[in-house]
């Protein structure tokens, strides 16, 4: 999987019925050391409710689609966990907002 | 598959019902001796018990889902086993043992 920070909304209405109504939304994927933006910005579905700049996980090809109810779904790449805390070999990374305030 | 080095973890607690229970790591893909490469970062569904430092085996795709950890979850990488050693050309080119 691959970490990426939600930077937008995808609004379709126009769908092809097996794409079913799960939110699309814009990301950029970023390096997981750095968390500086590295690779490109990509439009993934979302099974999460991820909302505006928090760090998500996504998963790629036929494995997402066994997210949620996506398995007829024509997607490729999907938001599969919002991610609270990274931790690397220097020890905390990030943090997310909501886990900052729970603490 | 790839080899990689655990870097760390990853924690979340809104995520697919498919990975609650599942123990995320994030790792660097690495070169045959081990050592990181630029680019590759990813997180790993962890198989086998991994922790941070060790060089695992990462399966990707599909294959990432035979796993029984795996298999109904949304994953597309995962540690499916811990390296010891690689050889090449007939040298040792990464050992646990160093």
């Amino acid at each position: 999987m691959i970490l990426g920070k939600v930077i937008g909304t995808v609004v379709a209405d126009a769908r092809v019925s097996t794409m079913g109504g799960q939110h699309l939304r814009l990301v950029q994927l970023l390096d997981g050391r750095t968390l500086e933006p590295q690779g490109g910005i990509h439009v993934a579905a979302d099974v999460t409710g991820a909302g505006d700049g928090e760090l998500v996980m996504l998963s790629s090809g036929a494995s997402a689609r066994k997210a949620g109810n996506l398995r007829d779904a024509p997607v490729d790449l999907v938001i599969i966990a919002i991610i609270d805390e990274l931790a690397g070999a220097a020890g905390e990374i990030y943090r997310s907002a909501r886990k900052e305030a729970s603490a | 598959m790839i080899l990689c080095k655990v870097l760390g973890t990853a924690v979340s607690t809104r995520k697919d019902a498919q990975l609650q229970g599942t123990k995320m790591l994030l790792v660097v893909e690495v070169d045959p001796q081990g050592e990181p490469l630029a680019r590759g970062t990813m997180i790993v569904i962890d198989a086998v018990g991994a922790g941070r430092g060790d060089v695992v085996l990462v399966a990707t795709g599909s294959a990432a889902n035979n796993t029984p950890q795996t298999a109904h979850a949304p994953a597309d990488a995962t540690a499916v086993a811990i390296v010891d050693t690689v050889f090449g050309g007939g040298k040792v080119l990464y050992s646990t043992t160093g």
